[in-house]
């Protein structure tokens, strides 16, 4: 795979994902004295804010992911050998 | 707890910048040497007006999310041990609760100084002897010229995989050896003790694994990430049953963090090993330097040494802050820096390649 010179880059998938990224982030600014006022409940509430981070993580990280590459910014092609 | 909800600070176009941006430098050191931006995290949040245990409580809360998409990243690069880094990863949860057990003693019989010259006396020790270690290593095998040749297992590495106890030994994909769990245990306790210290495990974590355990620096560094998920979603659960999280703080950092962690793993590939105990070994003895300068306030505070004037007071702080704030921004430096001489070199050596086909 990383051979290819000439792979196509997740344009669609950045876009997608971004456009989730940046929905779930206004939500939460749109929404925070809400947001707050329920996640600083404490006891069961706290698997709120675990469960916000994973979500946040799952769609912003492969966002960032297909950002980068996208831009051109990928691994080294002759992987670095780690032994 | 529930009165800290007032605490929540309002959020401005620049606070999120500032936290986004941080957040980013943090991420890139985070994605090369598997820890790294909670020192600035978490001062930082606290100059914005975020009371200490929710800034505390926010930063674990951005830490393990970003934790997680490094590892996944860096494990596609063949770097993350994951059997490893759960059994450090667990050992180190154990560690985070006894240290933050002994940090709540000190606060309740020597108070807030007691406690801050507990923490800076902790981050002096523990960086100037490690910190200078591993900086001495990479400094020695920079001067051998042996930079790009293959990592050995040290002395002591190679005696802690030498020792056969029945019924613990495991075998690690990272130390192609079996080594005994007697041995990860003390360690993982270690590094999640320097986390509830000092906010940054890894400075113990990432060192013991190459040195005691003899991973190569690439693997301890991306193992580190899996240990820093374990430890962050306990630590996180812990922070949210008391409601101490501020989700918005917590996220706006991921955001800048999501980012520079991605760029900081793809970094990892272009560079020699032994930069990571460069970075690593630069950052940690550079905040040594900022937290000594905090120790004469937290003495004075004490009683323990004669007053000082609050322009002094004033002046250590800034300089403390402006001290870590240059480590983070060095370490990003060296890593992009690193990173684009790799692509430089690569895309010569590729051009170079094609032309030779050519005349072939």
């Amino acid at each position: 795979m990383a051979q290819s010179t000439h792979r196509k880059k997740p344009v669609a998938a950045m876009i997608v994902m971004g456009i989730i990224s940046i929905a779930l982030y206004a939500t939460l600014l749109a929404k925070q004295d809400l947001i707050n006022s329920i996640f600083a409940k404490g006891g069961w509430y706290a698997l709120l804010p675990i469960i916000t981070a994973f979500v946040f993580s799952y769609f912003h990280g492969s966002f960032t992911g297909s950002f980068w590459t996208v831009l051109g910014v990928e691994a080294s092609k002759k992987k670095m050998e780690v032994k | 707890m529930h009165d800290l909800a007032a605490n929540f600070i309002n959020l401005d176009a620049i606070t999120i910048l500032y936290l986004f941006g941080v957040g980013f430098v943090g991420g890139l050191v985070s994605g090369f040497i598997g820890s790294g931006g909670a020192f600035v995290l978490t001062p930082g949040m606290m100059s914005l007006g975020v009371p200490g245990l929710m800034a505390v409580a926010s930063n674990m809360c951005h830490k393990f999310p970003k934790a997680l998409v490094g590892a996944m990243k860096r494990f596609k690069y063949g770097q993350v041990d994951v059997k490893l880094g759960v059994i450090l990863g667990v050992s180190a949860e154990a560690g985070v609760l006894y240290g933050a057990g002994i940090q709540e003693k000190i606060k309740a019989t020597y108070g807030d100084a007691g406690s801050n010259l507990y923490v800076s006396v902790a981050f002096v020790v523990i960086l100037a002897t490690v910190g200078g270690f591993v900086l001495y290593d990479a400094w020695k095998t920079y001067k051998s010229g042996n930079a790009n040749s293959e990592e050995k297992a040290g002395k002591l590495a190679k005696w802690v995989q030498s020792i056969n106890i029945p019924g613990t030994m495991v075998y690690f994909k990272a130390l192609n050896a079996r080594v005994s769990i007697l041995f990860t245990i003390p360690l993982g306790f270690a590094t999640g003790m320097m986390a509830a210290t000092i906010a940054v495990g890894g400075f113990i974590g990432v060192p013991a694994m190459i040195y005691v355990l003899g991973a190569p620096s690439l693997m301890a560094s991306a193992t580190e990430l899996v240990i820093a998920f374990v430890m962050g979603v306990g630590g996180s659960l812990k922070y949210a049953l008391h409601g101490m999280v501020d989700i918005r703080l917590a996220m706006i950092i991921l955001a800048g963090s999501l980012f520079g962690i991605q760029l900081g793993a793809i970094g990892t590939t272009y560079v020699k090993p032994f930069m990571i105990k460069v970075v690593m070994g630069l950052i940690m003895v550079i905040v040594l330097f900022s937290r000594g300068l905090m120790v004469p306030v937290y003495l004075a505070q004490l009683g323990l040494i004669d007053k000082l004037g609050d322009s002094t007071i004033s002046l250590l702080k800034n300089s403390s802050f402006a001290i870590m704030i240059f480590a983070l921004l060095l370490g990003a430096f060296i890593v992009l820096r690193a990173m684009w001489q790799g692509r430089q070199a690569e895309r010569l050596q590729q051009a170079t390649g094609a032309l030779e086909h050519g005349k072939v």
